[in-house]
Parts: structure tokens; sequence; C-alpha cells
């Protein structure tokens, strides 16, 4: 019988590997992309202990739903600044980002 | 080992293994093409957990969207040369220290605690349950987060837009 | 419990009776879609344009797709020099199994549906955008520059010819109180007071399921004159013939829902005599379906292809302002008349 301990296992690993992903990564569009998995890692929780712990009201589909809409606006803006720091410095690698005056 | 389990150990190696990727692949183009088995071994999780309107959000914008919109980006940014360059800076074993930290600890919590049987029903029409929830408890949640995102699109066209 | 509560009490039962619906579905889909919508592409701009189209292969020229596949199933698959293979070989296969999937919520007839799922039209939007990842995908690994400018072509088109879509989705289920496809052909005629606002949802509807399945007047990514072929053009034949199973599988699903959404389904206007239910629904279905293909297919062979500016335009200044005032509208009315 799966449990919540088996999501909530999954789900541990899942954000470990976002957060190894976005301390080891130079580029910003990958750091982006293991912030998206440590998101994902955090709704798998949400829904799996509104199925567990509080099915009547749907609070954690809730809460899923707006750090989904969160998500899509952090990608949003994020990516606009990729571009932007592209354009004037010709990287994208965090590291190399390093000037205050673009 | 019954039909659920099997499903959702498949969903877990599927959902692991494309994290993995993700994280590791040297090639942008491919970890940003790995978010999608990733994202969508997530979206059969939420089947599991009987979250269908969470489950086809979650593939609509996250794969259909987000994914996208990274794949585009890379593709602009970085065009077929993503492979040339270094892609890890030398945080590789202190940032393994950490996550595995983080994950044992983690465990060393959650597996000490006794969960108990899922505890009740879902609602039966689980999108008008949502969608009743969003209009009438948490009316200022959806306010807030619509003005998030009238903000956010504001900001990237200003950020984004070539200056003259 | 778990998948079983899925499913109902009985879900070996139900499990078979969907696999039984999914075989019959894409059966008719491989019949139904490539292999006849082609040569009914070919027949139909023939006509058009006063020629005689296909004639020697077969009684009519009938069987020309299936020479065309025989054809296409003889020749070697090459992928060019220094392509990602991988991703290149992947890249068909997700365009064609996601033009299959969106085929799981749309109702055939009373009953015969794969799945009726409480979230159905969500799902459909979401299965369709699907394709573009795996277009994008497929123009990078090619390793040339025309296939990655119509992926990335096709990714800012689909992306943002979604929204209008959706908004139109959304009407309908504000109209009918559900997003399950079954209970919004249930729920139709809608309400007189409210045909105004459907009609321009349909006409958004079908002008952003034009653009979605890459379609002149919205064929960019694919345009010849100046990308050679798009993102398609280093394939070979059967990945080749993958991604335009993909193109007429999603050309027929959108078609589908448009008959699904705004014309009734599988309601007729009178019933035919001497059928049953299902196979009334069936005709019908199958009938208005194909009428709003042929639609699309004259719009094709009539107008000319629009510029990218143009196409982004029309999206986001013409298409989604209206859709939006559209559901307000729409909504107010609803307001007013209850």
């Amino acid at each position: 019988m799966i449990g919540l301990a088996h999501y909530l296992v999954l789900s541990s690993l899942l954000f470990g590997l976002g957060l190894f992903g976005v301390l080891t990564r130079r580029n910003a569009v990958a750091i982006l992309m293991g912030i998206e998995l440590m998101l994902n890692a955090a709704n798998v929780n949400f829904v799996a202990f509104t199925r567990f712990v509080d099915p009547t009201f749907v609070r954690g589909h809730i809460a899923a739903l707006v750090v989904i809409t969160l998500a899509a606006c952090e990608a949003v803006v994020g990516l606009a600044l990729v571009i932007n720091a592209y354009r004037h410095l010709e990287t994208v690698n965090v590291d190399q980002v390093d000037l205050l005056k673009g | 080992m019954n039909a659920e389990a099997l499903a959702f150990y498949t969903l877990a190696a599927m959902v692991l293994a494309g994290g993995g990727l993700v994280v590791l692949s040297r090639n942008l183009v491919h970890a940003a093409v790995s978010l999608v088995p990733t994202l969508l071994g997530v979206a059969g999780l939420y089947v599991l957990l009987h979250a269908e309107f969470v489950t086809a959000i979650q593939i609509l914008i996250y794969v259909g969207a987000i994914t996208v919109l990274i794949l585009f980006v890379i593709l602009l940014t970085e065009g077929a040369t993503g492979l040339r360059v270094r892609q890890r800076n030398e945080q590789v074993p202190l940032a393994f220290v950490v996550c595995g930290a983080l994950v044992l600890l983690l465990w060393g919590v959650l597996l000490r605690v006794p969960w108990g049987p899922p505890a009740g029903p879902m609602p039966a029409y689980n999108p008008g349950a949502v969608g009743r929830s969003f209009l009438l408890p948490y009316v200022l949640a959806f306010e807030v987060i619509s003005l998030v995102i009238l903000a956010s699109l504001v900001g990237a066209i200003v950020i984004a837009r070539r200056e003259e | 419990m778990g998948v079983g509560g899925l499913f109902g009490a009985l879900w070996q039962v139900e499990l078979v009776r969907m696999v039984v619906l999914a075989a019959v579905v894409f059966t008719f889909l491989a019949v139904g879609g490539p292999l006849f919508l082609v040569l009914a592409e070919r027949k139909i701009s023939a006509w058009i344009q006063a020629r005689v189209g296909p004639k020697h292969v077969g009684p009519h020229g009938l069987l020309q797709t299936v020479a065309d596949t025989l054809k296409l199933l003889y020749k070697e698959n090459i992928a060019p020099y220094r392509a990602d293979v991988v991703l290149f070989s992947v890249a068909p296969i997700l365009v064609a199994v996601a033009a299959l999937l969106d085929w799981v919520v749309i109702p055939f007839a009373p009953g015969w549906v794969v799945r009726d799922l409480n979230v159905g039209v969500v799902y459909f939007a979401a299965v369709s955008s699907l394709t573009v990842i795996g277009i994008l995908a497929g123009g990078w690994a090619s390793n040339n520059k025309y296939s990655l400018l119509g992926g990335l072509r096709s990714a800012a088109q689909m992306v943002s010819y979604e929204l209008p879509l959706g908004f139109s989705l959304i009407l309908v289920a504000t109209i009918t109180g559900s997003l399950s496809t079954v209970r919004i052909v249930e729920a139709q005629p809608y309400p007189a007071y409210l045909y105004p606002s459907v009609v321009v949802a349909a006409v958004v509807f079908l002008v952003a399921a034009t653009a979605e399945a890459n379609r002149i007047p919205f064929d960019l990514p694919e345009a010849e004159a100046e990308l050679v072929a798009g993102y398609f053009s280093e394939y070979t034949p059967m990945r080749f013939a993958l991604f335009q199973l993909g193109e007429y599988g999603s050309l027929l699903a959108s078609s589908a829902l448009f008959t699904t959404l705004f014309l009734g389904g599988w309601k007729g206007p009178f019933q035919l005599p001497g059928a049953g239910p299902v196979v009334n629904g069936l005709v019908w279905f199958v009938l208005k379906t194909y009428a709003v293909v042929f639609f699309l297919m004259w719009v094709r062979w009539t107008y000319p292809r629009f510029r990218i500016d143009q196409l982004l335009g029309l999206s986001w200044k013409v298409l989604l302002p209206v859709s939006m005032v559209n559901l307000l509208v729409a909504g107010l009315l609803m307001v007013v008349v209850r």
C-alpha cells in the first residue's frame, strides 16, 4: 500500500536534486530549471497532504495551483532577465554576470 | 505488488530519472527536454492522488508553457553551442554534501512520524470544489495572484523589450 | 482505493473497455486521419485549382496514400551529420503521440468516449500543447538553421495562440458549468441570448486551432519559400510521416473538438430513420467533423500566408482582447438573465 511516506520520500529526493542543480549550475536558465524541480517537489507534498490528511476542503490543491501560477510568473520574469543579460553581456553564466553597470 | 504501487514506482522512476538528467546533463537542450518526463511524472502522481484538475493545469502550464519558454530561451541564447562551455561551477562536492545532508535530515524527520491512512474521501467533483474554494474562502489569494501575474507580465515586457 | 478508486468499482472491466475503445479510436484515426485526409486534401486542392488530382492508383486515385505510405516505408532513415540522434528520433514520436492523446476525451456518440474526464477540455488544451516541444526539439536536433528557425517560430506561434483558444474553452465551460466534453454536448443547444458570444468564441477557436495545427494561412513554421520546410526539412521517410500523422491527427482532433463544443457533437437536426442512438450519433458526429475539416482545407487553398509579425499581432492585438471582452459580456448577460 502506497502511503503518505512514499510521496514525501520521493518529493524530498526531487527537492534535493533541484537544490543540487541550483547550487552547481553556471547557466542562469539551468538554475531556473532546478528551481522548477524544487517547486514541483513542494507541490507533490501539498497534493499528497490534501489526499491523506485533509481531503474535505481541497486546500492543498489551492496551494499547488497558486505555486504553479507563481512558477509561471517567475519563469517569465527570470527568462526576460536572462534575455536582457545576454543582449548586454553575451553570456548567461551567472558567475560572469558581475557588472553593476551594464 | 498491486496496480497502485506499480504505477507509483514507475512514475517515481520517471520523475527521478528525468530530474537527474535535468540537473546533470552537460547538454542544456537535453536537460530542458528531460523536464518533460519529470513534469509528466509529477502529473501522473497527481492522478494517483485524485487531483485531476491540478494534473491538467500541471501539464498545461508546466509542460506546455514553462518548458517551452525555457527551451526557447536556451535555443536563443546558446543555439547549438551549449556543449562547449563548462556547465558546472566549483561547488559540486560542497553542493553534494549539502543536498545529501538535507535529504537525510528530511528522511530522519518524516520517516519517524506515523502517517495514517487516507483521512476520508475526496470531494466528488474536483474542478468545481477547487473553483468554489478559490472564490469563497481563498478569494484574497486569488486576487493577489492575479495582481502578481499582471505585475510580472508588465515587468517581463519592460525588461525584455529592446531599447531603441 | 488508488487506481481502483480511479476507475470505479470494477476497474478491470473498465480497463478492458477503455483499451478496446482506444483501439477503435486509433484505428479510426489511422484510416480517417492521414490516409483519408491526405487524399482529401489533394482532391480538394485539385478541385479548387481546377486540376484532377491523384488519379492512377486504384479507382479515382483512392489508394494513392496507401502507395505513398508503402514508398515511405521502403526508404532509409537518415539522420543528418552531427545531428542529435536521440532527440531527432524521439521528436516525431512525441508529436504523433500528443496528437493521438487528444482523442481520449472526444465523445463520438452517446456513451462512446474513451474516458469522460471531469477536466476534459483542459486536458485537450494541455495535451495538444505537448506538440510544440516535439517540434522545437526536432528543429534543434536536425542541426540545420532553417529547422531551428522553424521550430522557434512554431513555439512562438503555438504559445501565443493557446491563449485565445483557452478563452473560447472558458466561455463554453462558463455557459455549461462543466469541463467534461460529454456534459458540454448534453448541455447544447445553448440559450438563444448567448448566441452572439458563442459565435464569436467559435470563430476565435477556429482561427486559433488553425494556427495550432500549423496550417495555411498560419503555416510559418514550415513556410517552404523561406524556410525550405521548416522544422522537418531534415526528416526522412517514416519520421517525416509521423510528423504528418501528428499534423493531420491534430487537425482532425481540433475539428472534432469544434464539433463537440459548438456544433452539438453527436446531436443531429433530426433522427436518422431506423438507426439506434449510437449509429445516429456517430453519423452526425463524423459528418460535422469532416465538414469542419473541409472548411479548413478550403481556407488553406484559398488564402496566402501571413507574415510572422502579422501572425503574432493577430493573436495578441485582435483575438485575445476580443475573446476577453466576449467572455466578460457573456458573463454579465448570464448574471442579468438569471
